[in-house]
């Protein structure tokens, strides 16, 4: 008994509730684009592309998108070398500590690209204090070897590991035991039954993570901002952000036209990740409960161990490297007994009042975000199941649009849309409402998803029993709708606080004096030159998002099922 | 309490229809099974008269009240229609306790706490759920969560009950006993029921009328020894109980009886149309014995325990069932004496 032909008995009351959701979520995450996509054709109001063709035949634009291509592509094979060896791994084998090994596998996606970019230039380089420390740093003057080409592709491909490794082993984990069995069954071991059996059948999630993370690597600012522009090397976003940060919002109307070519790469890449995730589809029978455990036998001590080495070099070196420098008394100085200082620690946490108004900020934006979030999703993604309308559907196909934009996109967006309220003088620009606005429209898709997803398996009959005794819409919505899909949602804001907290992209373009984000902060403490306050900030997020993601993680037995993201 | 009229009702799922011009009544205070293959529309017509769905055509009447016409397109919402409804899932609410659950419709109705107590109670007690109240749904077996669901659509005193395949996820045992619950709790509280199964054993046992359902129409509405005797099609005379349906021909009435050709013998047979075409010959119409009226060869042997069904086929061809106390080989020759079976026109 389908219910996907809504059901029309209290569609009146349902169908005013929706339109007034699906209006305001539309306003809130597609506005923005559809606000930039008018700027980029259009100059002084009337359709005109000779000013989009004029800036994409500039060499700088096309030297970016060169970069753009060049640093995603190969930061994705890299990722895609690492995510899915662990993915397979993980999911196939009878590998120990498989929880350990994939709470450190997340944390790099939890930790903030530039600190991820600070972090890895503090365990290299000619002024590395920890190189220094261990007496191995190449001579002053030698080049920091990250600020190259060759940095961005290798921090990208760490940074988005995680995304490989969570989608190839969703996809792993709906790959029924009993097709793995029957091939051992069958006489086949060890290599051919990944070959012949289990890879073709995760081919299109692979090939899905693919295309999510080459999109998100073309987004990412913090990388190619912290390595690229000390070394010249400009991919789109930080062409955009030094296009703009120079001659301010002049500049936006050519700024429009380049983020919509990077949208336009961004697009092409989700188009693919759709395509191939539909593909997904093929229809597994059987049963998924128990996980696979294909003994590794003798080999299994040696690849524990080599899967650990490359956590601690992707994960515990650089953290070092980022301690080290926040713990010396001035950049330069090695680190010795005698040498360890909180200085840094303390002007940055305590003196700089930028860095207390960021905290602030940042709390109280990603706070806010999950919270307005929660309550708009939860209601929009019962409704847009149970009533499919022609606009709800093209809401849904539409939705992940901000998300998957790059940051900066969304931002210069944000900038066109509210620099100017419609029918007044104000502006947003240069409040916190801009960036919190950007927020929702940014995280929108990372909190609808999983509660639309878990709202989808919830049995009809769950509603159908309340409304035959007689519960009216508002109490079926916070009796049974509410608790029943809290969990996801509480997975959904978990993400959306843990991502907004650590953003950066967004409000480096959105922010000024007062509006700082725990982001732009490390950003600029940097790019001025204080490395050693920067690291220390930086490391303090790091300790709070790993709090954070442990006292998630050491709950997780007495939460509800489903309420930790990372463990599906 | 009241009764339920269905008006010339239709319904289609985006051009397929699902159910065609069902025109019915249940009766204060009666228990209707509706019975059918699956997808004959039985759970369609379940959930319009909830409410879950509106009609295509037609109008329904819950005793006075009009709460569905597709002409006026009218429609009153399930919330609003004061039934019970009992589901196939249960579709207990996991996060409630067994008291919550059962008590959630007095919630909306805003009772006191202590009338809720106390109608909860009464609730449990009738189910024999008493020591269960703070479990949760997930800690109990399937005939006590079951049991909860009726509990639940009891409490609220509805004016009908509607249950979806209720015993479909029990196994054998706990459905006899559970039907034991659902005959007593009709008793008691004289609710209207509707009962949706696809199981005739279950249907007989329990129902005062069945409405036997098949694409979309209902194919008569009876008591169930009236379908089992006298059926007034081949598709009733097939789907309930055992036996075999055969052609007849040359019907010749007299006063009081009537007499027909079938399976090439002369007969006579019960009918109450002019001009019958089939007839309906269950295993007791056929007696094993050497002088009998016709011939048959043996199939199959089936033990039931205590007795064997036979699968036969007449000299003339057709396949027949009976029921003997001894086993019969395959291939054997048998006789049977044939006693008036029910005629009916084909349709």
């Amino acid at each position: 008994m389908t219910l996907a032909s809504a059901n029309p008995s209290s569609s009146r009351s349902e169908g005013r509730l929706l339109s007034l959701i699906l209006g305001l979520a539309i306003l809130v995450t597609l506005a923005p684009v559809a606000r930039l996509f008018f700027e980029g054709v259009t100059a002084g109001g009337s359709l005109n592309l000779t000013f989009f063709s004029e800036v994409l035949s500039k060499p700088a634009t096309h030297s970016a998108l060169r970069h753009s291509l060049v640093t995603a592509g190969l930061g994705t094979v890299i990722s895609v070398l690492i995510g899915s060896v662990f993915a397979f791994l993980v999911a196939l084998t009878d590998l120990r500590r498989k929880a350990a090994l994939v709470f450190c596998l997340m944390i790099p996606m939890m930790i903030p690209p530039q600190i991820t970019a600070l972090s890895w230039t503090q365990m290299m380089g000619p002024s590395s204090v920890l190189l220094k420390t261990l007496g191995l740093a190449p001579p002053l003057g030698a080049p920091q070897p990250l600020y190259s080409p060759g940095g961005i592709i290798l921090l990208l491909g760490i940074q988005h590991t995680s995304i490989i490794f969570l989608t190839l082993r969703a996809g792993l984990r709906a790959i029924p035991q009993e097709v793995v069995e029957a091939a051992r069954i069958s006489g086949a071991r060890g290599f051919r039954i990944w070959w012949q059996v289990v890879l073709p059948l995760t081919l299109p999630s692979l090939l899905a993570g693919v295309a999510i993370t080459f999109v998100t690597a073309l987004g990412n600012f913090g990388i190619p901002a912290m390595l690229g522009i000390p070394a010249g090397y400009a991919t789109l976003p930080t062409l955009i952000y030094q296009r703009l940060a120079g001659m301010g919002t002049t500049v936006l109307a050519e700024v429009a036209v380049l983020a919509i070519l990077i949208g336009i790469v961004a697009i092409t890449g989700i188009l693919i990740q759709r395509f191939f995730q539909r593909r997904q589809r093929v229809h597994l029978v059987g049963s998924t409960g128990r996980p696979l455990a294909i003994p590794l036998g003798r080999a299994r001590l040696p690849v524990e161990i080599t899967l650990w080495l490359v956590i601690a070099g992707i994960l515990v070196l650089p953290m070092m490297g980022l301690l080290a420098t926040s713990l010396v008394p001035a950049y330069g100085v090695p680190l010795r007994l005698d040498t360890v200082s909180l200085d840094g620690w303390y002007e940055a946490l305590f003196r700089q009042p930028s860095t207390r108004r960021a905290f602030v900020n940042s709390f109280g934006l990603s706070i806010g975000a999950a919270v307005v979030l929660m309550a708009l999703c939860l209601p929009l993604a019962w409704l847009m199941d149970r009533h499919q309308t022609r606009l709800s559907r093209a809401f849904d196909s539409l939705l992940d649009l901000p998300y998957a934009l790059p940051g900066v996109v969304l931002a210069i967006a944000m900038i066109l849309l509210l620099i100017n309220l419609p029918f007044t003088d104000l502006s947003l620009y240069g409040t916190i409402w801009i960036i919190f606005l950007a927020y929702l429209a940014r995280f929108f898709a990372v909190m609808f998803r999983p509660v639309q997803s878990s709202l989808r398996q919830l049995d009809p009959a769950m509603n159908e029993a309340a409304q035959s005794v007689g519960a009216p819409l508002w109490r079926r919505l916070r009796d049974i709708v509410l608790p029943l899909s809290a969990p996801a949602a509480a997975a959904g804001a978990i993400l959306v606080f843990l991502t907004a907290f650590n953003e950066l992209t967004v409000s480096a373009l959105l922010w000024s004096s007062g509006t700082e984000t725990l982001g732009v902060v490390i950003f600029n403490l940097d790019d001025s030159g204080e490395t050693v306050m920067a690291s220390a900030v930086a490391m303090t997020i790091v300790f709070v998002v790993m709090i954070l993601m442990a006292v998630i993680q050491l709950t997780s037995r007495r939460l509800p099922k489903g309420v930790v993201p990372w463990q599906s | 309490m009241a009764e339920l009229t269905l008006t010339n009702i239709g319904k289609h799922f985006g051009g397929a229809p699902a159910l065609q011009s069902v025109t019915t009544r249940v009766n204060d205070r009666e228990f209707l099974a509706l019975l059918g293959p699956s997808g004959c529309g039985k759970s369609t017509l379940l959930r319009l008269l909830a409410g879950f769905e509106q009609p295509s055509a037609g109008s329904i009447r819950i005793g006075n009240r009009e709460v569905a016409n597709a002409d006026t397109r009218l429609i009153v919402p399930p919330e609003e229609r004061n039934i019970g409804y009992v589901f196939q899932s249960y579709a207990l609410w996991p996060h409630m306790t067994v008291r919550r659950n059962v008590g959630y419709p007095l919630e909306i109705r805003k009772l006191s706490k202590s009338d809720r107590e106390t109608r909860i109670d009464a609730a449990l007690e009738a189910t024999a759920l008493g020591p269960y109240g703070d479990r949760m749904p997930s800690d109990l077996s399937g005939g006590q969560r079951q049991r909860v669901a009726l509990a639940r659509c009891l409490v609220s005193d509805p004016t009908a009950v509607l249950l979806d395949e209720p015993l479909a996820n029990l196994d054998v045992a706990l459905r006899a006993s559970m039907q034991g619950v659902f005959c007593d709790f009709h008793q008691r509280t004289g609710a209207t029921m509707v009962y949706v199964t696809h199981d005739q054993a279950e249907a007989m046992a329990m129902a005062d009328r069945i409405a036997v359902m098949n694409e979309g129409r209902i194919m008569q509405l009876d008591t169930p020894e009236a379908l089992y005797a006298r059926p007034r099609s081949r598709f009733v005379a097939e789907f309930i109980g055992d036996g075999a349906v055969v052609p007849l021909t040359g019907t010749s009435h007299s006063d009081s009886a009537c007499e027909a050709t079938l399976l090439g013998t002369r007969l006579r047979v019960e009918t109450d149309t002019p001009t019958p075409e089939m007839a309906c010959l269950r295993p007791e119409n056929l007696t094993i014995a050497e002088t009998g009226d016709i011939r048959a060869r043996v199939e199959r042997v089936t033990y039931l325990g205590g007795r064997y069904r036979l699968d036969l086929v007449a000299a003339s061809g057709e396949p027949l069932v009976t029921q003997s106390n001894t086993r019969y080989a395959p291939g054997e020759h048998i006789g049977l004496a044939l006693t008036a079976p029910w005629a009916f026109a084909a349709a």
